[in-house]
């Protein structure tokens, strides 16, 4: 007979007019993973910060071990022996490992003593989970994966005995993530409990023996993962049926009308970050851009859609030269040649968050017919053509008065896609396209790439979604350190060898 | 010989006039350590001259005016707190709301207690600090380069100065050796990852400008009741500013910051010992521009002339935890 290592019974929180979570129960046992799964804004997150002492529960109980606890503070949480490795790091990253560890558990006023222990503690840590951290490096030299096994670490030191992992794999190569849940199986081995937080269907089936899946703020079933598939999970989840791959047909690509020559970019702190990509997009196909953050993707994009100035090489559109050493197009020329950009950081570059909905769908297109006219904007049409738009692309709610901020990822993201594609661009940039969007917004986001692809748009994919990657593209090509590394038609390529590619090591 | 006697006073001067910048650096260090910007060293050297003086003279002892300019700066310091750290107002209007606050209250406390608009009387000299001759200092004045540097250039100063240069090795070793130190780093830097680890992100920032308000305090003490012997309408005359930019141009670490302190004191030492001396080639430099000597450093220093200064990353902004 298992025993529950941590009950929790009818636990209510709500932040203003938002009821995060309804009277959720959740019994997680010792010595298991657990999954907890959802969309954005299921309210997983909320759930576990409440276990991790962050929020405090509007009311309902938990229970450690069968004892009814109150967690006021992280640190009664981490006293009880929960630990947590968040989705952005909690780390300092001009600091040591091991200064960030011993981080509130000093032990000590002044240095000494127990600062040698905690070394010697460490290493054996280290050791018995094959880790491998050097304790003395600074956080801001360490990959992403290292980055998340100091924060494992930190766990473990503070003597976590259930430790929760929120979207834990959402910043790791697929090699990291296998190394990742090295870790994670050793951990259970030993006996710890695990709880990952995810939204990937994927890690689920692969690493946990129970699943607990929520949707807007609910917990609506527990499932023995043997017993269950991605299909029933994904249903649960949306709350209808949803198509977990793509329909697609095959591609006829036309004539190149994109391409990049010998490009070179900087970034702001004059480092190199693209180095020498030549690139050709076609007409009617989508060129797949994988690689992990970082790799120079972003500053590509950026110079791509003419918001950033090449060092050297060229961009030309439709055989005319818009970006070169000395001179380049700005993106507004660009959108009258049939250029359009989705970029990347959508509430940094591509809304206006404080700013309504309507006023956001014709950014960039204000001051043409029939949004203005003699520089005035006619707020009647404007609104005519949000409202149009926004149930075109089941923008919700379809209220386009509504401040941007208050949409949720999803729906942001849906309204740069309805003002972007409304045009009917003819190459379309599009940076990261889904993250941070649920499942149900993923899909119809997909299918309007795939429309435009049909339609004859010339369209660059960048993402680190790898599944996302290879549900979408015609051709694949990988970037590490500033290079294109390797270019694969995508139904002869797997994602190991992606993988391989995306981590310099092919 | 008469030239190293210039320099020894040259130095001497150096020392006695990077006191207060020494000071309010290091109170700067602990808040902007801690992700609390303090623009209100100025204000609160001001008050802290005030008050000092103001209490040697009703209670005849300096220290009871130190003491009061304690309380006094470490209550600005919480107010600045309360405002920004507990409601999360904007720091650097908080800051120049203390600093604009006492300018005037100092100048019509003094009006009405004294009858004189910003003047307090002034001190006898058992209600002031005095200058201290360390033990043999007469008797190696004679002794070649010893004699020089012991007697005349760190012999005879205020007790504030030697309170100065001691309490840098103590900052430092306080910052980078102590769990308190390396919370305070960490809240600068992350605060959420001083909160994930079960540390109250307020109540350390509150415990840092503490630090700052007491720091602060001897600054403005050294300036009414040592240096002068009474308060005079804004007698800190920008040290405030000038400590700050010293802070950052030492990028927030203590020795690089003393450095800096006593580069704008030997800057100031040297305009005054240049006014009215006559240059060979050049000629008289007219006093204006001389007396601009340090703002002008200040200036060219912080415009990136010594590279980029990267100030710890929450720097001025609230602590809101996520949602």
């Amino acid at each position: 007979m298992v025993s529950p290592i941590l009950e929790l019974k009818d636990i209510n929180k709500s932040f203003g007019h938002v009821h995060a979570n309804k009277n959720i129960n959740l019994q997680i046992n010792k010595g298991t993973i657990h999954g907890i799964i959802g969309e954005n804004g299921a309210g997983k997150s909320t759930l576990m910060s409440i276990v991790f002492g962050l929020y405090q529960t509007d009311s309902g109980t938990i229970k450690i071990n069968g004892k009814e606890i109150k967690l006021k503070s992280p640190r009664d949480s981490i006293l009880s022996g929960i630990g947590m490795v968040h989705q952005h790091f909690m780390l300092v990253e001009n600091f040591s490992v091991l200064e960030n560890i011993i981080l509130g558990f000093e032990g000590e006023l002044v240095f000494g003593k127990n600062l040698e222990k905690a070394k010697k503690d460490l290493k054996n840590l280290c050791d018995t989970y094959k880790l491998n951290i050097d304790l003395e490096s600074t956080i801001s030299d360490l990959s992403v994966g290292f980055r998340q096994r100091v924060e494992i670490l930190k766990s473990l030191y503070r003597g976590a005995e259930i430790l929760i992992l929120d979207e834990p794999t959402g910043v790791l190569t697929p090699q990291e993530v296998d190394e990742l849940f090295k870790i994670l199986r050793s951990l259970k081995e030993e006996g710890k409990t695990i709880v990952l937080i995810t939204h990937k269907l994927n890690e689920i089936m692969d690493l946990t023996s129970e699943v607990s899946v929520m949707r807007q703020g609910e917990m609506v079933g527990h499932k023995k993962t043997e017993s269950t598939n991605k299909e029933d999970l994904a249903e649960m989840m949306v709350g209808r049926s949803v198509l977990l791959r793509i329909n697609k047909s095959a591609t006829k690509p036309g004539n190149a009308v994109f391409s990049v020559r010998d490009l070179v970019v900087k970034d702001d702190l004059d480092v190199t970050r693209v180095k020498n990509v030549n690139l050709d997009i076609h007409e009617g196909e989508i060129l797949g851009l994988a690689g992990v953050t970082g790799n120079g993707q972003t500053e590509l994009l950026e110079a791509l859609s003419g918001i950033r100035k090449i060092e050297s090489g060229k961009i030309q559109l439709f055989n005319e030269t818009i970006s070169n050493k000395n001179n380049f197009f700005d993106p507004k020329l660009l959108k009258e040649k049939g250029l359009a950009h989705v970029p990347e950081d959508r509430q940094r570059m591509g809304l206006v968050t404080d700013f309504k909905a309507y006023e956001n769908l014709i950014f960039g297109y204000h001051h043409q017919e029939p949004f203005s006219k003699s520089s005035v904007l006619k707020e009647k049409e404007i609104l005519s053509f949000s409202k149009k738009v926004m149930e075109e692309y089941d923008v919700r709610p379809r209220s386009p008065n509504l401040i941007t901020s208050n949409f949720s990822g999803g729906n942001q993201q849906k309204i740069i896609l309805s003002r972007e594609l409304n045009e009917n661009p003819k190459v379309l940039l599009v940076g990261q396209p889904t993250r941070g969007v649920d499942i149900g917004a993923i899909e119809f986001i997909h299918q309007r790439l795939i429309d435009m692809r049909d339609k004859g748009a010339a369209i660059l994919l960048v993402s680190v979604e790898l599944e996302e990657v290879l549900s979408l593209s015609d051709r694949i090509v990988v970037m590490f350190d500033g290079n294109i590394v390797g270019e694969k038609i995508n139904k002869d390529v797997t994602d190991r060898e992606l993988g391989l590619l995306m981590a310099g090591v092919a | 010989m008469d030239n190293l006697a210039d320099i020894a006073s040259l130095l001497n001067s150096t020392f006695r006039i990077s006191t207060p910048l020494v000071f309010a650096a290091m109170a700067g260090l602990f808040a902007e350590r801690s992700g609390v910007i303090d623009f209100g060293l100025e204000g609160k050297m001001l008050a802290a001259a005030f008050v000092a003086a103001v209490g040697s003279y009703f209670f005849g002892s300096p220290w009871m005016g130190l003491l009061l300019a304690i309380l006094a700066c470490v209550s600005l310091s919480m107010l600045h707190g309360f405002a920004s750290v507990t409601h999360k107002g904007d720091q650097v209007v908080s800051c120049v709301a203390i600093n604009i606050l006492m300018i005037g209250l100092t100048t019509a406390l003094a009006a009405a207690w004294f009858g004189q608009a910003g003047l307090t009387p002034t001190l006898t000299s058992d209600q002031r600090f005095l200058e201290i001759t360390l033990p043999f200092a007469d008797a190696l004045q004679d002794v070649p380069i010893i004699g020089l540097i012991y007697s005349d250039i760190i012999s005879g100063h205020y007790i504030f100065v030697y309170i100065a240069y001691l309490s840098v090795p103590i900052v430092f070793w306080i910052v980078f050796k102590t769990s308190f130190g390396l919370r305070l780093r960490a809240v600068g830097e992350n605060p959420s990852a001083v909160d994930t680890a079960g540390i109250n992100v307020f109540s350390m920032r509150y415990k840092a400008l503490m630090v700052n308000g007491v720091l602060i305090a001897f600054a403005g003490a050294h300036l009414s009741t040592a240096v002068n012997a009474n308060f005079f309408r804004e007698m800190s005359a920008g040290r405030g500013y000038l400590a700050l930019a010293a802070l950052i141009f030492g990028k927030w670490h203590p020795k690089t910051a003393l450095i800096a302190c006593l580069l704008f004191g030997f800057t100031d030492a040297l305009q005054i010992r240049l006014q009215g001396v006559e240059l060979p080639m050049i000629g008289t430099i007219p006093v204006q521009l001389i007396q601009a000597i340090p703002y002008i450093l200040t200036v060219v220093l912080l415009a990136g002339f010594v590279g980029k200064a990267i100030a710890p990353n929450a720097i001025g902004q609230p602590y809101i935890k996520e949602r």
